[in-house]
């Protein structure tokens, strides 16, 4: 299954979320360069590349933590570059951390309370218990049920295992109903179990909300992947599906080794 | 250990049981000292919404006590000599009517704080505990510059403010208000910490990119803190500066901001009552150390460095342990 030979509809080809020629240096080093990938509705896309490629300087840039130095970011057909990353978030972009980011000493909860409470957008009430505000704890609760966090509710966030603490980052990128996600590593540490598991969940959610995978598990991306794009000192070499990556003589070479 | 619930609820009984049978011993002294535990415990409760709650290390909470302070003594002043403070656009007279003095106070307060809030959290660690301390010295240099009102000599008032239906010129009426003021501060707080901008506010202290990414501006959350905490501790102010009867620029001194600290910090950081117990346990030290010997700071000095060292929850830290999940 090649790019040319799916049949795509308009809809499909209008991306949700799209780079177009972004550079980003520091200094002498050329962190992205000219990057340009969409992500369309119902895929998943993956980036891989070796350690130091640019992959996190890419997605900081995606969710608007680092600002581009030249080309531009567009979310749902609207240009964000200059849009903040909380913006970004309102408008549609959730995001799940390489290093979990989560209130440690909170509840696994109020970790989700949180989510409901940012798409809610209401935070300045200073009187009533967000956790007995059913709005906020429906939509927490039900993200909770779905990536199975549901029977440690109660659970101080800093208990929680790594593989927990993964599952709950996705249940809060949920409860912002988002229309598209960027996921930095979601397997990273992950018990195989855990690893299985998420893989058959993300499988599920990518027609709710296509994603955008940054991950070093091969097995995941090669199960997962509608595309691949292969990101190498700044830039992408290749993009495709997955034969086609792993077919391709240049990323055998600057990547993959012999592990395809 | 003992559960915070309850060490919460004790620490309230004092609060009722001490002042009842100070009147009853007649011992007017005892009573002046609750009322000066219950002002500072507010002064208190109102930096820990900002350092406990926000994680807003603050270092000029003197300000916003010093402005209540400054706003009953001006307010007064005019009134008992009869002139008015401003004839020009508008006539402003002085009042001696407390709920008025306390409307002024949270309001200047919490005015300074917004201003000082959006210029110095554009900071943070210790950048904004510089910037907080030079907030300070500047409105203690203002005040001390102030030959208006006082100066360095600051301003008596000779009768204490009034409210309606009470005499506050006996201790023990002065002080139920004082102590209903307390109690209502920590209602909102308490409610404060549960709500849903509590909930956002405690999250942006632990993990300020997550609040970023769920669509919510920890700076603007941490600025509404600022300002919240601020007002309590003007409303503080005000209530000392009556209790004394007397102004002076040391309301606003860098020292008066370490002193709010030491409360908070000795009770538990971040602990509804923390600063209730640190307010309560410091004027004690201060009394009874103090009868001992003039350098009892060095005392307090070994107690504080103890409590930091051992007891990272404060005293309720030490007593009840760590702080129960709230559902």
């Amino acid at each position: 299954m090649t790019e040319q030979s799916v049949p795509l509809t308009p809809a499909r080809q209008t991306p949700v979320l799209e780079t177009r020629g972004i550079c980003k240096s520091f200094g002498a080093l050329r962190a992205s360069r000219e990057i340009s990938l969409d992500l369309r509705p119902g895929e998943i896309h993956a980036i891989i590349g070796p350690n130091g490629a640019g992959k996190s300087t890419l997605i900081a840039q995606i969710c608007g933590t680092l600002k581009p130095d030249a080309g531009s970011v567009h979310l749902l057909g609207r240009d964000v570059t200059h849009q903040a990353t909380r913006m970004r978030a309102r408008a549609g972009l959730g995001r799940t951390f390489q290093i979990s980011s989560l209130a440690m000493d909170d509840t696994v909860l109020q970790n989700a309370v949180l989510g409901a409470l940012g798409a809610s957008g209401r935070p300045w009430r200073f009187w009533k218990d967000a956790l007995h505000d059913r709005t906020l704890t429906e939509t927490a609760e039900e993200a909770l049920l779905r990536v199975g966090l549901e029977d440690l509710a109660r659970q101080r966030t800093a208990e929680l295992s790594h593989g927990q603490r993964r599952q709950l980052e996705v249940a809060v990128a949920l409860t912002l109903r988002p229309k598209a996600l960027v996921m930095d590593e979601p397997m990273a540490g992950m018990g195989p179990e855990g690893s299985r598991l998420l893989t058959g969940f993300l499988d599920q959610l990518r027609q709710e909300a296509p994603i955008l995978l940054v991950e070093h598990d091969m097995d995941a991306v090669f199960s997962l992947a509608d595309r691949i794009s292969v990101l190498v000192y700044g830039e992408v070499i290749a993009t495709g599906s997955v034969e086609e990556i792993r077919a391709n003589a240049a990323v055998r070479e600057a990547y993959l080794g012999d592990e395809a | 250990m003992i559960r915070e619930t309850h060490v919460n609820a004790f620490t309230l009984a004092l609060f009722v049981a001490i002042p009842l049978w100070a009147v009853m011993a007649d011992e007017p002294f005892t009573i002046t000292l609750m009322t000066r535990a219950a002002v500072f415990a507010i002064a208190a409760i109102g930096l820990n919404v900002a350092l406990g709650l926000g994680g807003l290390v603050s270092l000029g909470h003197a300000v916003f006590f010093g402005l209540g302070g400054y706003a009953m003594g001006i307010l007064a002043h005019h009134a008992q000599t009869y002139t008015a403070l401003a004839e020009w656009p508008l006539l402003i007279e002085g009042t001696k009517s407390m709920p008025v003095i306390w409307l002024t106070a949270i309001a200047v307060s919490s005015l300074a704080a917004l201003a000082i809030g959006i210029l110095s959290l554009r900071t943070a660690g210790v950048y904004f505990i510089m910037i907080t301390l030079a907030f300070g010295q500047m409105f203690f240099f203002f005040a001390i510059s102030w030959s208006e009102y006082g100066g360095e000599d600051g301003l008596s008032i000779y009768v204490r403010n009034g409210f309606p239906g009470l005499n506050t010129l006996d201790p023990i009426q002065f002080y139920g208000l004082c102590l209903a003021l307390l109690c209502l501060v920590l209602v909102f707080v308490w409610r404060l910490a549960k709500s849903p901008f509590g909930l956002a506010l405690n999250a942006a202290r632990q993990a300020p990119v997550r609040v970023e990414t769920v669509g919510l501006d920890p700076a603007r959350l941490r600025l509404v803190a600022f300002v919240l905490s601020g007002a309590i501790a003007g409303l503080a102010g005000a209530l000392f500066a009556d209790l004394n009867r007397f102004v002076s620029p040391v309301m606003f001194s860098w020292q008066t901001s370490g002193e709010i600290m030491i409360f908070v910090i000795l009770g538990g950081v971040g602990r509804l009552f923390g600063p209730v117990v640190g307010a309560l346990v410091f004027v004690a030290l201060e009394h009874w150390l103090g009868e001992l010997s003039e350098f009892w700071h060095i005392y307090l000095g070994l107690l504080l460095l103890l409590i930091v060292l051992f007891g990272r929850g404060g005293l309720i830290g030490m007593v009840s342990g760590r702080e129960a999940v709230h559902d």
